[in-house]
Order: structure tokens, then sequence, then C-alpha cells
């Protein structure tokens, strides 16, 4: 793997450009490790007023420390609302939840996630996996679906071994004629590679920047599927000085998430 | 326009959402405000049986009770219904025991961000357990229908995906709009744990902090065992009646567990015993040193108390509550 530069590693390169997305007011559903710091980073940076909650049920806390479950004691720190699962996982399906990020063993071209098995037998699989969890919910309700991930031919398949989480299912219009709400869907993907949306026409993961020191081919070698390019294709605008310290100093001070 | 034939689903329905059954059960229990205080052993001899369907509460590794797990798996109940909704800490405790043989699956396994289950994966991959797909919310949409007597609730995700297909919900049109709907189906277990903040001596009880679907899941089940961290007296629940999550009447044992949630975290008192657990998911990568694990902390223990002092006992639980960032529950009241 390519090491951008000697000023930051990849995680906090992920971390900085995943913070970048989410614009400020917005709501956003997030889970635990690299989604939830960059939210927080989001917070102290770009988006100040983003309202971060969690799936188990809280919402708008101030996080002082990066939690190990949705659902632990700092999750709850100063929040404006302690509910429940369903009172989150309903306000997604009435719209008013603009991101979530998710993560998966596998993904394809369309946004489509695998978290649940590898292998070919259901009852017998070769690798068991957790399941959905709140993961297909918010991906067919939230507005907006990030995904972060390691950039791997394993990870990047041309066929998912099961179809855990829609992205965009069979490509334009599916996620409608499957009756999931119009309007949403796979947003951005955010990999040790680069950084990639998705063709408004073709539905179908189209890289929008390079990181420094990546190249084209290492992207088509590292991806089991046709990725599309935008042409001229950019490169990854690195993290600041200020994004850094803030990621190193008051976001993941342990260096859970960025490392040590 | 042409009416294209509905996706059907293959995976099994473990439950019946027959409501009238259940309607008929709910009849005949009791609503006596009378003394259910009872040990964790007594109330899982007494209302956890082989095959019976088992719903747990809480999130996993947070506010979990912990005591009743350990005692289904001490007391070798078998054939066991699973309600996964995320069954972190929960699943790997009952896998270890192998306690459960069919599992209705939103998050089972993985313990969040700290990895999977080396055994709850070998266990569900060994073929013993049979498996039904769903996800977190249409889950705990499941406790909800039950929770207000009806055979189903309409959702709209899940639709479009291997999830639906190895779920047993059907897809269905909505007569207003003519939309396509997700029908998930009520799920009554027979019965289900919730570990609470404070519970007086007939169940009332009340927790702090976030509920996860635990409001829904205990109205559902047609027993509940309550695990409290503290007994207080009726007039406690009195005072704070707005709090009150479970009323008596749905609760058939109440057992009071101090620090009941170990390993796991429970919100305003302790925090989680994260080298514990590791030392769990370290265990687990052999059979044999997973059952000489268990032999030492489930088998040869008599009560979840011998557990917590093999554990490190008061002064282990001090520095869990020392690390616990929310005010202690006590303080604030």
């Amino acid at each position: 793997m390519t090491q951008p530069s000697g000023r930051y590693n990849l995680m906090e390169l992920m971390v900085c450009v995943a913070s970048r997305q989410l614009e400020d007011g917005r709501t956003a559903v997030i889970g635990t490790g690299m989604p939830l710091a960059a939210a927080m980073l989001a917070q102290k940076t770009t988006a100040p007023h983003l309202v971060v909650m969690f799936e188990a049920g809280s919402a708008a806390p101030e996080l002082v420390k990066l939690p190990i479950s949705v659902a632990d004691s700092y999750t709850l720190t100063r929040a404006i609302l302690h509910s429940s699962m369903d009172e989150i996982m309903e306000s997604c399906q009435r719209g008013m939840v603009d991101y979530t990020f998710l993560g998966g063993a596998q993904i394809d071209m369309y946004g489509n996630l695998n978290t649940t098995m590898i292998g070919t037998d259901y009852e017998q699989p070769k690798v068991r996996l957790p399941g959905s969890g709140g993961a297909n919910d918010l991906a067919s309700f939230c507005w907006k679906t990030l995904v972060i991930t390691p950039h791997d031919k394993r990870r990047f398949v041309e066929r998912l071994d099961f179809l855990t989480t829609p992205g965009y299912l069979t490509g334009p219009g599916a996620r409608e004629q499957a009756g999931l709400p119009p309007g949403g869907g796979p947003y951005k993907v955010i990999t040790t590679l680069a950084l990639m949306g998705y063709d408004p026409l073709t539905k179908r993961m189209i890289v929008e920047s390079l990181h420094p020191g990546v190249t084209k081919q290492d992207v088509i070698d590292n991806t089991g599927f046709e990725m599309l390019f935008v042409d001229p294709l950019p490169v990854t605008r690195e993290p600041t000085e200020e994004e850094l310290r803030i990621l190193r100093e008051e976001v993941d001070p342990e260096g859970v998430i960025i490392g040590k | 326009m042409i009416a294209m034939e509905p996706s059907t689903s293959q995976g099994e329905l473990f439950s019946a959402p027959d409501v009238d059954a259940a309607r008929a059960f709910f009849a005949g229990k009791s609503r006596a405000m009378t003394d259910k205080r009872m040990t964790v052993s007594e109330a899982v001899e007494q209302f956890v049986h082989d095959g019976d369907y088992f719903a747990s509460g809480g999130f996993g590794g947070v506010r979990i009770s912990t005591a009743v797990l350990h005692e289904i798996v001490r007391q070798h109940k078998t054939g066991l219904g699973l309600s996964g909704h995320t069954a972190t800490h929960d699943c790997q405790i009952l896998a270890a025991g192998k306690s459960f043989d069919r599992c209705d699956i939103a998050y089972v396994v993985g313990l969040e961000r700290r990895g999977i289950s080396p055994n709850a994966r070998r266990y569900l991959e060994s073929g013993a357990v049979r498996m039904a797909e769903w996800s977190n919310a249409t889950l705990g949409w499941r406790y909800k229908a039950a929770a207000m007597g009806i055979p189903f609730l309409p959702a709209r995700s899940v639709l479009g995906t291997d999830t639906f297909r190895y779920s047993a919900a059907k897809e269905i049109t909505c007569p207003f709009t003519g939309q396509k709907l997700l029908a998930i189906p009520a799920l009554f277990p027979d019965v289900g744990v919730v570990h609470v903040h404070r519970a007086d001596a007939y169940g009332n009880a009340q927790i702090d902090g976030i509920s996860i679907a635990d409001y829904d899941m205990s109205r559902a089940c047609k027993h509940l065992i309550v695990t409290t961290e503290r007994l207080v007296s009726t007039e406690e629940i009195r005072k704070n009646p707005s709090q009150t999550f479970i009323p008596f009447w749905l609760v058939d044992a109440v057992c009071e567990v101090r620090y009941g949630s170990y390993p796991g975290n429970m919100p305003y008192e302790y925090y989680s015993d994260e080298a514990h657990i590791a030392e769990w998911l370290e265990v687990e990568k052999d059979v044999s040193t997973l059952q000489a694990f268990i032999d030492k902390y489930i088998y040869s223990t008599r009560d979840f108390n011998e557990y917590l002092a093999l554990c490190g006992g008061e002064a282990r639980m001090q520095t869990l509550r020392d690390l616990e960032p929310l005010q202690h529950s006590e303080e604030a009241r």
C-alpha cells in the first residue's frame, strides 16, 4: 500500500476525507470506529451543527471520547435525547436523517453491501458474519449512505456472496422498483486508495479523486469490478495541519482509530 | 398496468404471529401485585424451559442480564430459539452453552468494534442452528407489532435484498397508496429478560438512559424476568412514575443482581470490562480453552456472585465504576 506522505497516515487521510463529506446542519446516524471519528472531526471543523444519532437511541450527545458500542455510556454524554432504537429508526424511515456511514466485508459497483456471510451455502456458510444489524434499514431510509473501507479485490467484488444491505441494487430505478423509499442511496465511498461517488446515469461507482501517490492502475488492480473514473481525475486534498491536530489531540488522542 | 408477482422470502418463521393465542395467554396472566422476588436460579428454573423462544434485552454488551444468561448455560437449557437483536456478548454466552438451535438474526456473532466471536461464528457455521435474517429495525418492530397485539407491521426496508430472501417477511401492497411494503410478523417470545437500574419487589422497573428495543420487547414477551441493580420500595417508584418503564403486570420474576450487566456496561453505574471481554474472545479461538474457561466461570460457580468474585470482586467493580463517564444514578437522584 502506498504511503501518501510522512505527515499523516492512511487512516488519518480517510477520516479527514470522510469528515469533509458531511454538510453542516444535517443529521447522521453513525456507527463506532472510523465513521464516528469522521463525524466528531466534522463537528469540530466544517460541520459544528451536525446532529449525531446512534441507532441504539442516543441523539445529539456532546461526545467526549470514542465509544466502543453504539449503545455504551460514551454515546450518552450530555445528549439532547435518550430514546430507543425504534425512535431513531422511525426518524430515518420518516425522512429526517440525511447521512449514514456503513462498512462491509464486500461491496459491489452499485454500492450493495454484504455483512452476512461468505460462501455459497446459507445453512452452512464458509464464514458467518454478524448480519444486517441496522445497516439494511439505515441504507434504505437515510438520504445518503457513505462507506469507509479498505480497498482490495477481496472486498470490491463483481458479485456479492450475499446482498445484505441495498445500494442501488441492479442499477437505475431498482431501489424504487423494489419498494424502497425513492431519492436515497449510496453517496460516497472512502477507501485506502481513493474517494468515490456514483455516476448519476448508471448509478455505478466512480472514482472522484485518487489519494496522493495512488495511480489509476492501483485502483483497477485492487477492484474486482470495472471501476469508472471521472476525467480529469484530481488528487484527493490532503489533511490540513489543523485537521490533523484536532484529530490527534481531541478526537482520538488514544490512537484507537488512527493508530499511535 | 400489469400486476407484478410479489417477491417471496424463504426464511423460516420460528414463532407464529398468532395474536388470538397471545390474547388468550395474556388473559390468563396474573395481574396480582405480589412479591415476585426470587433468585436467578429459581427464575430460570421456573420460566425458561428447553425449547422456549428467548429474548434478551439491552444491546449485546450494554445493560444485558449476564446473570440470567449464565444461569441458562449453567442449567444446561437446550433447544432455545434466540432473538438475535444486537446479540453480542449475550449470543456469545448462549453459543458457548450450545443453548439455542434456531435464531432470528439481526446482529449476532460480532461484538461491534471488538471484533467477531470465534466460537459464536463456529456455532452458526456448524449447521446446528436454523437461521432467518432480519435487521435491527425490523426485528425490533416485530416486538412492537406483538406489543400492539397485531399480527404484523409494514415497513420500508429489507425489500430487494438477500436479507429479505432469507427472512420470513412478506411483500405486500399498501391498500391506500398501492406502494410495495414489507410485512413483518409479530414476535411473541416465550420468555425474555431485561436488566434495569431499579425495581421494586413486584416488578415495577425503571431504567436510566436509552431503552433500545426493551419497551416493546418487555410487552411482547409472554414471561418476563427482571434483574435489577437495586431493589427499591414502591414509594420510590411512585415518586417518578413517568420513568416507570415496565409495570408489575408484565413481570413474572424480580431478581436483585448488583453488577448484573458485568462484563457489559451499565450506563450511570459502571463501564464494560474490556479486558475480560477480550479474554473471552481470546479463549474462544480454541474449543478446549473455551471449555476450561466456561467450566471455571459458569459451570463451577454456583451463582453470578461467585463469577464476580473470580473476576476481581468488589475491587474490580469499583474500578469499573470509576471508569463510567456518566454520573452515578444514586448520586443524581
